[in-house]
């Protein structure tokens, strides 16, 4: 199949960017969205012109690296589907398809379709673990569970950080992120001591890093390629709300 | 930090602030419909209704600082989560939305009601100013009714032998007080909502009210953390249900005075 791309060009954070046509000729339709994007890069090269820049690792959906915002969608739009999980086969031949990168104040675009999200990794660092001492591994089911708690917390816990929830978000909030993160340990056992401290935190961080405040429009959750409930979100807001009744007072 | 600091400078705190203002606000506007309603009762229980409430003296006061102040902390709220949310997000996308699953676009685009919170909130104040300064204030000049003063429809109420005649029966020109006399709120209301402009404006800042709650009630639970998918449509159904009722219970009286059935 053959598609006209309209891509994000960028050379630097400061850089204004510009929108640039490409066209992605024979291409498979059994290709990820990504291994097109490889296709028409390689032309681009042997034309001796700077390649199209963007993230991607994995490439099976697991690391959260990759991100474009395809058709105005982050990841393209299917469900639970990361961009490069993306099959060429949901587009026609002769399509015209629009990349840009996320678009968040908070993650500044580096080049092309890469931006910034080390705002998420302070987010994570301000909160989102546990202290325990290093040691050997602990025995299996020392510590209980409860099935529904470990169900709730696997939910939280496959968000893999990608940022789609911020891109999709009218307001680039970053709430669906901070809420599975927040939720997955307050689930467990083994987040209970620091749960308070890690509610205030990590929406303290969040605020300071400039995302946007959630007005539960569920854009979030529509295009999570991990399927992270809206629910989690709620969660999060009792958590920091028990969390300032306990601490805030202090 | 101290609480009150949490809760006035993080945004999960303003948004609790949003929700409980915006719960308080909404349980004024159901009183508040269900006192209009009375005037479908007759002239006498409006005006009786309405003295009821002038005589309540401190307690009236109480509710209405109460309410100036939800207002105040609603409308910060509103214009400092939506300032910051202008900032977080200051390109928009070139591609229109199209997802390669097209029928998930509905849930991607995020709905009228909920786009626009903060259009429908402010045109709301401006309409309760307005609102306020014609029933309330009573300023003659934008009425819309030539040489005609709310300020003069008193009724007699006090000393009277029988009551019912006694809310229904005019005071002439000049002789009602204010703070003395009951308000002849019927009267005021039916020549008020005479003026097909007034209507049609409070028409549409009603719809305009009942569009932002019928996302407001829903997001509201969401805030306080009390919402989950299992609820959720539940929530969503009361939102709405809640919103036609209180549009079909405020157009009901100009509608009736514009038709002639006041
Ligand atoms: C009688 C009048 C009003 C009622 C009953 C009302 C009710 C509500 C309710 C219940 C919410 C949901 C709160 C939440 O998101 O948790 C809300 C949200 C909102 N209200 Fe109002 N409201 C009123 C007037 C106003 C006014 C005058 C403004 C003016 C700016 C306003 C602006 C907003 C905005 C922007 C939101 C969305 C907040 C967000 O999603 O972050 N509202 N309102
Ligand atoms: S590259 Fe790892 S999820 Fe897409």
């Amino acid at each position: 199949m053959n598609l006209k791309l309209k891509v994000w060009r960028q050379d630097n954070a400061e850089d204004d960017g510009r929108f640039e046509y490409f066209e992605a000729l024979d291409i498979s339709p059994d290709m990820s969205f990504l291994e097109m994007l490889d296709v028409v890069n390689e032309g681009i090269i042997s034309d001796g012109d700077e390649a199209i820049a963007f993230d991607s690792d994995c490439r099976e959906g697991i690391c959260g690296t990759c991100s474009m915002v395809i058709n105005g969608v982050p990841h393209g739009g299917q469900k639970g589907t990361t961009a490069c999980q993306l099959h060429m086969r949901h587009f026609n031949d002769g399509d015209t398809i629009v990349i840009e990168p996320w678009r968040a104040t908070a993650f500044p675009v580096h080049r092309d379709l890469i931006v910034d999200r080390s705002s998420f990794d302070r987010i994570q660092r301000s909160g989102g673990f546990i202290s325990v001492r290093t040691g050997s591994v602990p025995d299996a089911n020392a510590t209980p569970v409860a099935k529904e708690n470990s169900d709730l917390a696997m939910d939280a816990a496959q968000c893999i950080g990608c940022g789609a929830c911020v891109a999709a978000c009218k307001n680039a909030s970053a709430m669906l992120f901070v809420a599975a993160k927040v939720s997955h340990l307050s689930l467990m056992p083994q987040g209970q001591p620091e749960r308070n401290r890690r509610a205030l935190a990590m929406v303290n961080q969040m605020d300071e890093e400039g995302f946007g405040n959630c007005s539960v429009n569920g854009s979030c959750e529509a295009v999570c390629p991990k399927e992270i409930s809206l629910d989690f979100i709620a969660r999060m807001n009792r958590e920091y709300g028990r969390a300032l009744l306990k601490k805030g007072c202090s | 930090m101290s609480l009150a600091s949490n809760i006035f400078n993080t945004s999960l705190g303003r948004k609790y602030l949003m929700a409980l203002s915006g719960a308080g606000l909404f349980g004024f506007v159901v009183v508040h419909m269900l006192g209009n309603l009375t005037i479908f009762a007759g002239p006498a229980a409006i005006n009786q209704y309405a003295a009821k409430l002038h005589s309540l003296g401190p307690l009236l006061w109480i509710a209405r600082l109460s309410l100036l102040g939800m207002v105040g902390i609603h409308i910060w709220a509103a214009i400092k989560l939506s300032s910051e949310n202008k900032r977080a997000r200051k390109f928009q996308y070139e591609g229109t939305i199209e997802p390669v699953d097209s029928h998930r676009k509905s849930e991607i685009v995020s709905r009228y009601a909920a786009r626009t919170m903060i259009y429908s909130g402010l045109i709301i104040a401006a309409f309760a100013f307005y609102h306020l300064a014609h029933y309330t204030w009573k300023v003659p000049q934008i009425n819309g009714l030539n040489n005609i003063d709310f300020e003069t429809f008193y009724v007699h109420d006090v000393n009277a032998g029988e009551k019912q005649i006694a809310y229904t029966t005019a005071l002439p020109e000049g002789v009602g007080k204010e703070g003395e006399n009951a308000v002849d709120v019927y009267r005021m209301v039916t020549s008020g909502f005479g003026v097909w402009w007034i209507s049609i404006f409070y028409i549409i800042s009603v719809g305009l009210l009942c569009i932002h709650l019928s996302h407001g009630l829903s997001a509201m639970f969401q805030s306080i953390g009390i919402k989950s998918k299992a609820s959720q449509k539940l929530i969503n159904r009361f939102a709405l249900t809640a919103a036609l009722l209180l549009f079909a219970g405020y157009v009901s009286v100009p509608i009736s005075v514009l038709f002639g059935f006041l």
